[in-house]
């Protein structure tokens, strides 16, 4: 099934809900997305062609895979328009980890004529438990697709869209370049690192708290399951995403040393993690 | 016979794990066939790989094993039959054994009669140990990082097994692995041969199957085509060569299938960038070979190996996407480097502040400041020693070595460290000997890697890693066995390289100075590593190595023409005489030590004729030792040492040196102690093995 992108921030289609969460449990599911992903610190106030402070993941989850699943990825690239008799493909080994989500998997980046054009990721653990089944997540890299499909050498030259009647062009440039702009000011230089602590440790405590609740909760054997069901672990791991954004904001800015940022990662770790055991015995419970 | 084919399929191997794991394979398939009796020890195997499958091929293995036969021997005869009739140990044995009571034989021992049983075995088709065995096999392979994949995680490997072909000639071995039925079916290249299967016929036409389905299987021949292929596209460049880069091909030829290669194209303008970036770009980054002219120098071209052959359309379009990357790598590259300049070396001492060097101890700043310390001090001792340097140079260099860690350029490309704040240092204007030191500062890399040419650029290569492990030691992060996360051993193998290599007139106690721990740990670690580099970098054999260690192990310089004349004079009938006795001697002073016979003077009583003749060529050969061994003369002063040999012979098999008169047997001591001290500041003789 097809779903719209998460409305928080997240830094990659792995972090919203409907990939982080939903890969835990026995439960089959299949999903893909058009997913921003936000990465603060990749800014480059728009002058570099090739890198984005926001790029768009589409992310598919098959769980569990077909077994053919590379076969079936393949026709994938067929169908949106690249002739795979005319290009060069190879599978290169990339592992993937997300360590404050107690996630990783190992896999491909899959390169197209030298260019990586997907991240291929046999996702073994989430949340630090091992997922049984495991599941293939697909990342396209869209902008890097749409550029390579295009024949454009900078991300901004890319045709958005067309008017079918004037023939008039709207490029990815004209839609985002501001964007990339003002959060690179924003992210290298405005923002207020104080303030942005102050935001980190406000979610952080709601989140907590939450948490606290729900562990609680859920060890509870006597709790109806009704209960369980209705207590909000989707809004404490957004709140978990939002500490997850400040944090790569923090970093943009310089902010975070490396000390520190050791500690700070084990927070979220404790945030994303902590809500990945509750939903598992959430999902046990109903 | 036979032959037997086994064939893995798997999605693609990591390009790193797959030779070592082909090399497994075959290792353990011919050990099981030998273990089995199914091959004769010289059977031969092939094996190959590529990134989709792991392949063992083996002639002449037998359709089954021989029958065999085993005596068994069982409980004493007199126990089993008890007047002709079998008791129940006979029975129980029988029964063990799986033949009848009355099939029982009488076997005659040294130790009496037993009772003995002939066992027959019929031996077992190949097809059915392959089938029960192979698979054990194949999942026991060691991979580097695992996976599992199937529901229940019943086993973990490299990349989930997609197919299994397994083969004796035509006929299908039926095994299973990772829930994969064997059959004889493999598959061939993604691309262009597509889904459908390559029925193999029978084991022998592995390779010629799969090659007219697009795989070339062996990994010796793939890597020849590529080197071929990358000659070829070459030689369209007037002049030009391709960089060799061992490592990269043996990358390529493990991602590869049906290698081909494609001469690619950048703009002349990236020249400007640093060789070593735009190496570092194309070789880590895309996999490329750089292609330099006739004059050495980088041209702006590159070389990619792809998994697939294409028309001249397909050409021009893979090699149009592949230069485009790489000129967005490049631009990246370039943006860095601008951006970095803005930010000099200089200002960026202060925020080495934020950059960690170890948790315990502190950060780059406080590195950086600790450097600045063992430098000044081993540049104030090369200089009493009358080498000459430029000492701002170096300092300014120690002060400066660490700053690129704050680059974009070294985050983006961390193997690159040092050299881009060499090369930065450089376009700053700081000065040749400044900029080459910092780019200098972690060479020699590995131990076949040259040091650094200039005295400054060694003696901060020597003052960074001097202080590592001082520290790293302070506060017991010593290496221990296999575990070495800070690559402390290779940080005290470049220690002892520079100062074997160098002229630096630095013994490695200089060298650690004040900054070395009181508890010897760290003399003795860098004894250890002086060891291996005389052993294994240099080829001493090591019992030269114990031997001269045992003398003195400070000066490697020193320690290392000891080990020469040493090696040269061990092969003497004399020399070799003089090890056994100074072996003998210790011996003996280490059993009087046990039985507490005291150590007394020669001078204290009339000693033996013998012993006396000993005492006076050993008194007469001193000197002449001492003064060789001043001025170095090893060989010379060993080959002396030699000509005592009459002496020590005749002394020990004259003279009875633990005699029983305390008196005699002090003296005799004495002058034994006096000998082997006298002669062993060259080398310890005893630790010299003698046929």
């Amino acid at each position: 099934m097809l779903q719209q992108p998460y409305d928080t921030e997240v830094g990659a289609g792995t972090m919203a809900p409907e990939t982080f969460l939903r890969v835990l449990g026995p439960k089959p599911y299949r999903v893909g997305y058009a997913q921003p992903s936000r990465r603060p610190a990749d800014g480059r106030y728009g002058e570099n062609p090739n890198r984005l402070f926001k790029h768009t993941q589409f992310q598919l989850i098959l769980k569990p895979p077909p077994v053919n699943v590379q076969e079936q990825y393949l026709e994938s690239l067929e169908a949106i328009g690249i002739d795979l008799k005319k290009h060069d493909l190879k599978f290169e080994e990339d592992n993937w980890e997300w360590p404050a989500g107690g996630a990783w998997g190992v896999g491909w980046q899959v390169m197209l004529d030298g260019l990586e054009i997907t991240q291929f990721t046999y996702f073994q653990q989430c949340g630090g438990m091992d997922l049984d089944p495991m599941c293939a997540e697909l990342t396209y890299g869209l902008e890097r697709i749409a550029a390579f499909l295009q024949d454009v050498d900078s991300i901004y030259e890319i045709e958005w869209a067309r008017n079918p009647e004037t023939g008039a062009v709207v490029t990815y440039g004209d839609v985002r370049l501001s964007e990339e702009l003002q959060f690179s000011v924003y992210n290298f230089e405005e923002a207020d690192v104080e303030r942005l602590w102050a935001h980190f440790n406000s979610y952080e405590a709601e989140a907590q708290g939450l948490l606290e609740r729900a562990g609680k909760l859920m060890a509870d054997e006597k709790a109806p399951a009704k209960e369980k069901q209705r207590f909000p672990l989707l809004a404490a791991y957004e709140l978990a995403l939002k500490c997850s954004n400040l944090f790569n904001l923090l970093d943009a800015r310089g902010a975070v040393s490396v000390t520190e940022r050791v500690g700070v990662i084990g927070r979220i770790r404790a945030l994303a993690v902590g809500v990945a055991r509750a939903y598992a015995q959430q999902q046990a419970a109903a | 016979m036979a032959d037997f084919l086994l064939e893995i399929g798997l999605e693609e191997v990591p390009a790193r794990m797959i030779a070592a794991a082909e090399a497994e394979l075959l290792t353990r398939v011919r050990a099981l066939l030998t273990r089995e009796r199914l091959v004769v020890p010289e059977a031969k195997a092939t094996s190959y790989s590529t990134p989709r499958r792991l392949a063992v091929l083996m002639e002449g293995v037998l359709a089954a094993q021989a029958d065999s036969e085993e005596k068994l021997t069982g409980p004493a005869w007199k126990v089993a039959f008890k007047e002709g009739t079998a008791t129940a140990a006979a029975q129980a044995f029988a029964k063990k054994a799986g033949v009848a009571v009355e099939a029982l034989e009488k076997v005659e021992t040294p130790k009496g009669e037993y009772v003995g049983a002939t066992v027959k075995r019929v031996g077992r088709a190949a097809a059915e140990i392959l089938a029960a065995e192979v698979p054990k096999e194949v999942l026991g392979l060691y991979w580097a990082k695992n996976m599992y994949w199937r529901a229940g995680k019943p086993e973990r490997f490299v990349r989930p097994v997609r197919w299994v072909a397994a083969m004796l000639d035509a006929a299908v071995v039926p095994l299973e692995v990772a829930g994969i039925a064997a059959g004889n079916a493999s598959r061939g290249h993604r691309v262009l041969h597509g889904d459908a299967a390559v029925v193999l016929e029978k084991a022998a036409g592995y390779a010629e199957a799969l090659r007219a389905a697009k795989v070339v299987v062996s990994v010796p021949e793939r890597r020849e085509r590529i080197r071929k292929a990358l000659d070829k596209a070459t030689r369209t460049v007037a002049g030009a060569r391709w960089r060799e880069d061992h490592e990269l091909v043996e990358t390529v030829t493990h991602l590869t299938e049906w290698p081909t290669v494609i001469l690619g194209a950048f703009e002349r303008e990236y020249l400007e960038l640093p060789e070593e970036v735009l190496v570092t770009v194309m070789r880590d980054h895309q996999k490329y070979f750089a292609v330099e002219g006739a004059d050495g120098k980088l041209a702006p071209h590159f070389l990619a190996v792809l998994n697939t052959e294409v028309d001249a359309e397909g050409e021009a379009i893979i090699r149009h996407g592949n230069a485009r990357v790489l000129r967005a790598r490049f631009k990246d590259a370039r943006f860095f480097w601008d951006f970095d300049q803005k930010t000099p070396l200089a200002e960026r001492v202060e925020s080495l502040k934020h950059v960690t060097f170890q948790k315990e101890l502190g950060s780059y700043y406080w590195k950086t400041l600790e450097n600045l310390k063992v430098a000044r001090e081993l540049a104030a001792a090369v200089k009493t020693a009358g080498v000459k340097l430029d000492e701002a140079a170096l300092l300014k260099a120690a002060e400066l070595a660490k700053t690129d860690l704050t680059t974009e350029l070294v985050k983006e490309f961390t193997e690159l460290q040092g050299m881009i704040g060499g090369l930065y240092a450089r376009a700053q204007g700081l000065g040749e000997t400044v900029a080459k030191a910092i780019y200098d500062q972690y060479t020699p890399a590995s131990i076949e890697d040259a040091i650094p040419q200039k005295v400054e650029g060694q003696l901060l290569g020597l003052a960074d890693r001097i202080q590592t492990i001082v520290a790293m030691f302070g506060i017991g992060n010593a290496p221990t066995g296999s575990k070495d996360p800070l690559a402390l051993r290779r940080a005290a193998n470049a220690i002892v390289k520079i100062l074997a290599e160098s002229g630096l007139p630095l013994r490695l106690s200089d060298a650690m100075g004040a900054a070395a721990s009181k508890d010897g740990q760290v003399s003795e670690f860098l004894r250890e590593r002086l060891s291996f580099y005389l052993k294994d970098v240099r080829g001493f054999a090591y019992d030269v190595v114990g031997a001269v260690l045992a003398a003195e192990a400070d000066d490697v310089r020193d320690a290392m023409a000891r080990a020469e004349a040493l090696t040269a004079v061990r092969d003497g009938e004399d020399f070799a005489a003089i090890s056994a006795a100074f072996k003998r001697i210790k011996n003996i002073l280490r059993q009087a030590g046990e039985k507490g016979f005291k150590v007394g003077s020669p001078k204290s009583v009339k000693l033996a004729a013998e012993a006396q003749a000993l005492r006076d060529a050993a008194a007469a050969l001193a000197p002449k030792v001492a003064a060789l061994r001043q001025e170095r003369s090893y060989e010379e002063a060993l080959a002396l040492i030699a000509t005592l040999r009459p002496v020590v012979d005749t002394f020990f098999d004259k003279v009875m040196v633990l005699d029983a008169d305390e008196a005699v047997r002090g003296a005799n001591l004495g002058l034994i102690d006096e000998v082997l001290r006298g002669f062993s500041g060259i080398a310890d003789f005893s630790e010299i093995v003698t046929s």
